[in-house]
């Protein structure tokens, strides 16, 4: 039995932010049924785009929206939303990600639906929150990374801001999102109540940062110190950071630099007592860079893991994926579309009870689910 | 009421993920108990960022263990074992990242932990899934975005591998754990039955590439192609996607409608790239030409121009310029939490709000072992 069995999730929500929580809900067992507008869909279906369609849309969306259903309705549309609001009622939870405000023009707000479900989850991910100057502004993944600060975190100083390249903040959201929702879950057990639950972006892109806004906050507000040479944290000392080698590249977390010194028979590095790690980082990572080129990335390995040190060799996917610790994992789905298309996806993280979460549904095509969700979940008087 | 008030963890993680997951938990209303070496405590309370500390223990700990007791047993000890196994008949959850063998060696293992209580969450993180030949590698975040592939995607193609400046892999696997902790809670009140819950760093850090790795998988093996230029934010978006240099500062542009842009910046992108394949493909080209005319102008004037239009941009801040901006400021997200001593230390809240309620906390972390005699004799141990 997966642990969301019986669970029913009306998902309202586009993109990715919530989209990646009700994946997950799907993945651990909840019917998860997307309401999407007639004709287009989640945008993300055409919009946010790879450049590579599988099955004619993007292959993004069929990455976020596998194992989901989808109801296609016309929410301003007086028929459509009475069917709607009978799946809400049926519902445990509603989840959206609208800006504020559409919701409640279409009389779909936490309270108006508590009035016909009061056991109900209302989930919803903003931008920027509900009010402040931002709460128009667009909810966007690199819009949110450069507000927050997060953009001066990874690279070298000197080379500008370096936005993480993926949407760090919608999936972080996400999981804001379903770590809320779950919980309120669990106490409407007890309670028999439901509960509103709110996530922003913005608030989710300081979580991601909390250790390094904390210390902003405590080191008399110095902006983020990132080092000018391999740098893999703006707050750590060296060694931490990637080197290139010989043949590829090394990565080496936190460790002693005298021990380092020893183990790589690096003379230079004898120089820097290990309290100078933090103050004199920029000048340990020359000198290790400049010796780390010296061998292979195997060679250095060879040295360093039997002594304990925190090291591992930087791969490509290609490379992880024909790695037996890679296989071990059994990481990869074939999922399947009600039209027999057939693709390759990632499975859920979480294993429950020794079980892979796997799930052979592929992504919906927009609106095929219309007569199947009305069929077993609508008991309207006829409709003509 | 907090939706989690009633439940009791045991924490035996170290470092950041496992304990960022107790936090989390000890926010939505959970009671969190570290378990914890006599003396010294967990191995974290020494792993330092910029080398500050509070006293003994790192700020970072302070960070991560804030809202949570301590309690001291040293497991190999028979008695201090005995009073932690009683306690563990009381616990709802219990969390561990020892490496795969040492729960076992103590008798701590799953199976003997439902023998103590058949209703028991058994949540484990591991480094690489605890099995095959990566199983007794060092868990640690920098090495797990190297091995995971994570290392390609930020940055230039001059750049090498650019991995990501914080603790990511670490944090997400931290909020799986939450979420798988908190779905087998659902699931045990089905069944009154324990539920073992396992994440790994590793699985974490492939799920965040989850878009690009379909993507891989059903592009016939492509490995991720970022720009050569600086400012590049995403190896699979195509033009304007990203950052760019103006006189003064920084402006992020995401996606959108390229010829919009060209119009707005007044730029003839339309004679050059009128169709939207090649804003990908000829995306070096596009990004030098609207880089050359974005820095003649202020990041304001830019901002007065695009913002109106609905084009998606906006000023790249640092965090001197963030927390002091109203749109930061009415999120209310700093709080402070009293230390023993009676001095404030400032730190971030939960991010969730629950029925428009923020969730605020003053305790601090503990110091190693400082409740362990009331929770002896809270629970008669």
């Amino acid at each position: 039995m997966k642990p969301l069995e019986d669970y029913l999730v009306i998902d309202f929500s586009q993109f990715l932010s919530a989209p990646s929580a009700s994946l997950r809900m799907a993945d651990m067992g909840a019917r998860v049924i997307k309401i999407e507008r007639q004709g287009t869909g989640d945008i993300c279906r055409h919009l946010y785009t790879s450049n590579v369609i599988m099955n004619g849309e993007s292959s993004v969306f069929h990455a976020i929206n596998r194992n989901k259903e989808s109801f296609t309705a016309d929410l301003k549309n007086e028929e459509d939303k009475k069917l709607v609001l009978e799946l809400i009622e049926k519902a445990d939870v509603v989840m959206h990600n609208f800006r504020p405000g559409v919701m409640e023009r279409l009389g779909l707000d936490y309270d108006s639906l508590r009035k016909i479900n009061p056991a109900i989850v209302y989930g919803e991910i903003t931008g920027y929150g509900n009010k402040g100057p931002w709460k128009d502004k667009p909810g966007q993944d690199l819009l949110l990374q450069s507000l927050s600060g997060l953009t001066w975190l990874s690279g070298n100083e000197g080379n500008g801001p370096v936005p993480m390249g993926l949407s760090v903040v919608d999936m972080l959201a996400g999981a804001h999102l379903l770590q809320g929702i779950l919980a309120c879950l669990y106490k409407r057990g007890i309670s028999g109540e439901g509960a509103m639950v709110q996530v922003s972006m913005l608030e989710s892109a300081f979580d991601l940062q909390f250790e390094t806004i904390t210390t902003f906050y405590n080191d008399g507000g110095v902006v983020q110190p990132r080092s000018e040479k391999n740098n893999a944290h703006a707050y750590l000392g060296a060694p931490y950071g990637i080197y290139q080698t010989k043949d590829g590249y090394l990565a080496l977390a936190m460790g002693s630099v005298s021990v380092l010194s020893e183990l790589l028979n690096c003379n230079e590095l004898k120089d820097f007592p290990d309290e100078s790690q933090y103050i004199k980082r920029d000048e340990i990572k020359a000198v290790l860079a400049a010796h780390l080129k010296s061998k292979n990335t195997g060679d250095w390995l060879a040295v360093l893991e039997p002594a304990d040190i925190w090291c591992a060799k930087v791969l490509n996917w290609k490379e992880l994926m024909n790695e037996d610790g890679f296989k071990v994992l059994d990481m990869i789905q074939e999922v399947e579309m009600n039209d027999g298309y057939r693709y390759k996806t990632t499975r859920c993280p979480i294993k429950i009870d020794g079980q892979l979460l796997k799930s052979p549904k592929g992504s919906p095509m927009l609106g095929e689910d219309n007569e199947a969700v009305i069929s077993e979940l609508i008991n309207l008087p006829a409709r003509s | 009421m907090r939706p989690l008030e009633g439940l009791l963890v045991l924490e035996f993680c170290q470092f950041l993920a496992g304990p960022s997951a107790g936090l989390r938990l000890a926010d939505l209303g959970a009671r969190v108990i570290k378990i914890e070496r006599p003396g010294k405590g967990e191995a974290g309370r020494k792993i330092s960022i910029k080398d500050l500390f509070i006293e003994d223990d790192s700020l970072v700990f302070h960070t991560i263990n804030r809202n949570k007791e301590s309690y001291a047993a040293n497991l190999k000890d028979a008695a201090d074992l005995e009073r932690v196994k009683r306690l563990i008949e009381r616990a709802d959850i219990i969390t561990h990242n020892f490496r795969p063998g040492v729960m076992e060696k103590i008798g701590l293992d799953y199976d003997s932990v439902k023998r103590l209580n058949p209703k028991i969450i058994y949540a484990i993180v591991t480094g690489y899934g605890g099995r095959g030949p990566w199983a007794n590698k060092p868990g640690q975040d920098l090495l797990v975005q190297s091995m995971s592939g994570l290392t390609w995607l930020s940055g230039s193609s001059n750049d090498g591998p650019v991995p990501f400046g914080l603790a990511a892999a670490d944090i997400f696997c931290g909020a799986h754990l939450t979420q798988g902790i908190l779905a087998a809670l659902l699931k045990r009140s089905k069944t009154g039955k324990s539920v073992l819950v396992e994440v790994s760093l590793l699985e974490s850090a492939l799920d965040i590439q989850f878009e690009f790795l379909t993507t891989h998988l059903n592009d016939g093996g492509k490995l991720p192609q970022r720009t050569a230029l600086k400012g590049g934010a995403h190896a699979y978006l195509s033009a304007p996607y990203g950052v760019y240099q103006t006189k003064d500062g920084y402006l992020a542009l995401a996606m959108g409608n390229l010829l919009q842009l060209g119009e707005a910046l007044r730029l003839d992108l339309a004679s050059g790239y009128p169709d939207p394949f090649m804003w990908f493909d000829k995306r070096d080209e596009i990004i030098s030409l609207i880089q050359s005319v974005i820095k003649t102008e202020t990041t304001r004037k830019w901002l007065s121009v695009l913002e109106p239009l609905n084009i998606w941009c906006a000023e790249v801040l640092n965090y001197q310029e963030i927390t002091q901006n109203e749109g930061y400021k009415v999120m209310g997200i700093a709080q402070q939490v009293e230390l023993p001593d009676g001095s404030l230390l400032t730190t971030t809240r939960c991010p969730i709000q629950i029925n428009q309620k923020k969730l605020y906390s003053k305790r601090p972390a503990p110091k190693p072992g400082v409740h362990t005699a009331l929770i002896n004799e809270e629970f008669e141990l």
